[in-house]
C-alpha cells in the first residue's frame, strides 16, 4: 500500500521508527501589540482603502442600514443570516432576500444578485482583512459569487492582526470547515502584470465599522 | 548541456520582446517585495525568516509523525486521506472516484503540484474535462503551455498573445484590453464552477494539528472550486505540512510578502472537511491526496533534504540573473529558476540534466531573499561536486589542468612571471577598453568557449604591483 510505502521510506530517510513523538517543536511565534480600539478603526479602514476597498463608520445600526440602502439602492442583494444584519435592519430593506439555509436556493441567489451583504466574525486591522468562519449564519457564497461584496461589522469584532487572530482562535478547525481571510477586492495581475479588480470574486467590497 | 537546450536558450536571448517583458515582470515583482520587508515596514522580517525555517526543519525531520497526525485530524472532522507515490496513483484515484461518482467536469484551482505530475493530460485520457481557472493558468491551458513563473505563470505572454488565444480558443472577437479579457474568462469560468462536479486544488500548507488544507490566492478561483463543486479533492507534496495552525501567522506573513509584495493575499482559505451539520454550502466531499512523487528520495540527504522547505514564492526566481535572462521554459521541468536548479536534479535524478546546477553564477541573491532560508548557493555546489562524481571518466585534462593550477598558486615567484606574460600576450589595451575578442594565442581550446561569453578589463597595475608599491611608500 502507498501509505506504508511512503511512511515507511519517510522514516527510513530519517532515522525514525514507527509512533516515535517528535522532537519538542519549537514554540509558535505570536506576537499580539496593544492597540486601543479607535487606532484599529483607523488603520483597518487606512489598509483596506489602500485596497480600493471602501468604508464608512456608522454612528449607529441605523446609520449602517442607511449606508447599506444607499449602496444597493434597491438592486438585487443576498444577505447572510447573521443576526447583526437583522439588528441593524439590513435585512428587511428592499430588494434583499435572506433567510436561506438551502444550498441550491442559496447558489441561486448569490448567482443572480448584485450585492452580497455579510457581517463578519472578525476583522483584522492592520491588514484590513474580513475573517469569515462558515456557519448557519454565514454560508460561503455570498462573499463569493456577487460582484459586490457588502460587509456589516461591529467595533469589537476588529483585532490588531493575524498573531491575535490565531490567539484568540488557535484551532479554527474546532469551529468550522472554512475559515477564509478576505483581504480587498478579488484581483489579477496575470496578463502583463496589469491589475484587473473583480476576477472570480467581488471586484468591489464596502466594509461598514458600526 | 544538450544542444536542444543552447539552440532554445539562444532563442529566447534573441528574443527582445520576450527579455523585456521578463525582465520588467520580474522587476516589478523585486520591487513590490522590497517594499513591504524593508526594515522600517517589517522590523522583525529577519525573525520571521529564521522562525519559518527552524518550523520547517523540525517538521521535515519528523515528517512522519506529523503526517500521521494530519491524517487523523483530517478523518476527524470527515475528509479522507490518500497517500500517492507517483503521479500516475493521483490520477488513478481522479479517475475511479469520477466514474463512482458519475462525474464529467472538473475545476481546478492552480497548483504546482498537479503542474508537476501533468494531471490535467493525464485526466483527458480518462475522458474528463479538466479546467484550469486561474486566469494565467487558464490561458496556457489554452495555449498548451506549461507555467513560465511559479506564481505568475503567463508572465511571458502580452495582451497581444492573450488576446490571439482567446479568440483561436474560444471563438471570441480579439480584446487586447487586460480588463475586458479577464472579463471574458470570468464569464466562461463562472458557467464551468457552477457545472462542475469535482474541485481540485493544491495546498499552500497542511496543517497538521487541524487536518486543513490552506490555500493563498488574488482571483477568488480557489474558494470557488472548493465551494462551489460537491467533491474537493487537494493535491499536495508530503512537505506541505506545518505542525499547528499558529505556525501559519508567519508563513502567511512571508509568503504574500516575498511572491507579490502583499502583506496578506486577497484571499486566504483554511479548510478542513466537508461541510459541517448547519453549514449551509460548501462540498459534501473532501479528499487530500499526499503526493511522494521523490521527495521521500531527498529526505533521505541530511544537507539536502532543506530543499522541501520551499513555500513556492517564486522570489529566488525574481532576483535570479540567469532566470531573468533564460526565462522559465528553458529549464528542464515546471520549477525553474533557482529552486528548479536545486529540485529538478533531485526529484528527477542527477543523470537527467547534469547541466543544470552548473547554470547560475552562485551570486547568492536567491538565498538573501529565500523566505525559509533554503542554503541554494551551497545545495548547488554540493550537486556540482555530485555530478562530477558521476562524471569521472573525460575529465583527465580538466583535473590535470587545476592540477597544474593549484600548483601555480603555491609559487608566488612563478605565478606572478605568468601573470605579466598573460598582460603582455593580451598587449596594454587600447586607451583602457576592454577586450571583448582575445589574442589569437589564447582564444582556443576550452579558453575559447570561455571568452565567446567575457569581456577581460583593460590589463592595468595587478594588486601585487600596488602592495609592493603602497609598503614602499609608507616605508619610505
Amino acid at each position: 500500500m502507498s501509505r506504508e510505502h511512503i511512511l515507511h521510506k519517510t522514516r527510513t530517510a530519517l532515522g525514525r521508527s514507527v509512533g516515535q513523538p517528535p522532537a519538542p517543536a519549537p514554540p509558535a511565534r505570536l506576537r499580539v501589540p496593544e492597540v486601543d480600539p479607535e487606532a484599529r478603526i483607523d488603520a483597518f479602514f487606512r489598509a483596506l482603502e489602500a485596497l480600493a476597498g471602501k468604508t464608512h463608520r456608522a454612528a449607529s445600526p441605523a446609520d449602517a442600514c442607511a449606508y447599506v440602502a444607499a449602496v444597493t439602492g434597491g438592486k438585487r442583494a443576498v444577505a447572510s443570516n447573521a443576526p447583526f444584519l437583522r439588528q441593524c435592519g439590513v435585512t428587511s430593506l428592499p430588494g434583499v432576500e435572506t433567510g436561506c439555509t438551502d444550498r441550491d436556493a442559496l447558489r441561486a441567489a448569490c448567482a443572480a444578485a448584485e450585492f452580497g451583504i455579510t457581517s463578519a466574525d472578525y476583522a483584522l486591522a492592520d491588514t484590513g482583512t474580513l475573517v469569515m468562519l462558515s456557519s448557519r449564519e454565514e454560508a460561503r457564497l455570498v462573499s463569493l459569487l456577487p460582484p459586490v461584496h457588502l460587509a456589516v461589522v461591529p467595533r469589537e469584532k476588529i483585532l490588531s492582526g493575524l498573531d491575535e487572530l490565531l490567539t484568540v482562535l488557535p484551532q479554527p478547525a474546532e469551529l468550522t470547515s472554512c475559515m477564509v481571510l478576505i483581504t480587498g477586492p478579488s484581483r489579477t495581475a496575470d496578463i502583463e502584470q496589469i491589475l484587473v479588480r473583480g476576477v472570480h470574486g467581488p471586484g468591489e467590497i464596502h466594509v461598514v465599522v458600526v | 548541456m544538450t544542444a536542444l537546450y543552447q539552440v532554445n536558450i539562444q532563442k529566447t536571448l534573441g528574443d527582445p520582446q520576450l527579455q523585456s517583458a521578463v525582465y520588467a515582470a520580474t522587476g516589478r515583482l523585486i520591487d513590490h517585495r522590497s517594499k513591504v520587508v524593508a526594515p522600517e515596514i517589517l522590523p522583525d522580517y529577519q525573525e520571521l525568516r529564521t522562525q519559518a525555517n527552524l518550523i520547517k526543519k523540525h517538521t521535515v525531520e519528523n515528517l512522519d509523525y506529523y503526517l500521521e497526525q494530519f491524517e487523523a485530524q483530517v478523518k476527524a472532522h470527515g475528509g479522507q486521506v490518500v497517500y500517492a507515490r507517483e503521479g500516475a496513483e493521483v490520477v488513478d484515484f481522479l479517475a475511479r472516484l469520477a466514474k463512482e461518482k458519475g462525474a464529467r467536469l472538473i475545476v481546478k484551482s492552480k497548483s504546482m503540484t498537479t503542474e508537476e505530475i501533468e494531471l490535467n493530460e493525464r485526466l483527458e485520457h480518462h475522458r474528463l474535462e479538466t479546467v484550469e481557472t486561474d486566469l494565467g493558468e487558464y490561458i496556457l491551458q489554452l495555449a498548451h503551455q506549461r507555467p513560465y513563473h511559479i506564481v505568475a505563470p503567463a508572465l511571458h505572454m502580452t495582451r497581444y498573445d492573450v488576446a490571439d488565444v482567446f479568440s483561436r480558443r474560444l471563438g471570441v472577437e480579439s480584446e487586447v484590453v487586460p480588463e475586458k479579457q479577464t472579463r471574458i474568462a470570468r464569464n466562461v469560468l463562472r458557467q464551468k464552477f457552477l457545472a462542475a462536479d469535482i474541485g481540485v486544488s493544491g495546498a499552500n500548507f497542511l496543517v497538521a494539528d487541524s487536518g486543513a488544507v490552506v490555500l493563498v490566492e488574488n482571483e477568488g478561483n480557489a474558494r470557488l472550486a472548493t465551494t462551489a463543486p460537491g467533491i474537493h479533492v487537494a493535491v499536495a507534496g508530503i512537505e506541505k505540512i506545518v505542525p499547528r495552525a499558529q505556525d501559519l501567522v508567519v508563513f502567511l506573513k512571508l509568503l504574500g510578502r516575498s511572491a507579490t509584495g502583499q502583506p496578506l493575499t486577497v484571499y486566504t482559505s483554511f479548510l478542513s472537511g466537508p461541510r459541517r451539520t448547519g453549514e449551509i454550502d460548501g462540498p459534501d466531499e473532501f479528499y487530500v491526496v499526499l503526493l511522494d512523487n521523490g521527495r521521500t528520495k531527498v529526505l533521505a540527504d541530511r544537507e539536502k533534504r532543506q530543499s522541501l522547505y520551499c513555500i513556492r514564492c517564486g522570489s529566488c526566481l525574481n532576483h535570479c540573473p540567469v532566470y531573468r535572462k533564460i526565462g522559465g521554459h528553458n529549464y528542464p521541468w515546471v520549477y525553474s529558476g533557482p529552486i528548479g536548479a536545486i529540485i529538478s536534479p533531485q526529484f528527477l535524478g542527477l543523470t537527467h540534466d547534469p547541466w543544470l546546477p552548473f547554470a547560475s553564477s552562485l551570486c547568492g541573491a536567491c538565498a538573501e531573499v529565500c523566505p525559509v532560508k533554503i542554503e541554494i548557493p551551497k545545495l548547488l555546489l554540493e550537486l556540482r561536486s555530485e555530478v562530477n562524481k558521476n562524471q569521472r571518466r573525460g575529465r583527465r585534462l580538466e583535473r590535470l589542468a587545476f592540477r597544474i593550477w593549484a600548483w601555480v598558486m603555491r609559487h608566488p615567484r612563478i605565478y606572478e612571471m605568468l601573470v605579466l606574460a598573460a598582460a603582455s600576450v593580451i598587449g596594454n589595451g587600447e586607451s583602457g577598453q576592454w577586450l571583448s575578442r582575445p589574442p589569437a594565442l589564447l582564444n582556443r581550446g576550452p579558453l575559447r568557449a570561455w571568452f565567446s561569453q567575457r569581456d577581460l578589463p583593460p590589463p592595468g597595475r595587478s594588486f601585487r604591483q600596488m602592495w609592493r608599491a603602497r609598503t614602499r611608500a609608507t616605508r619610505g
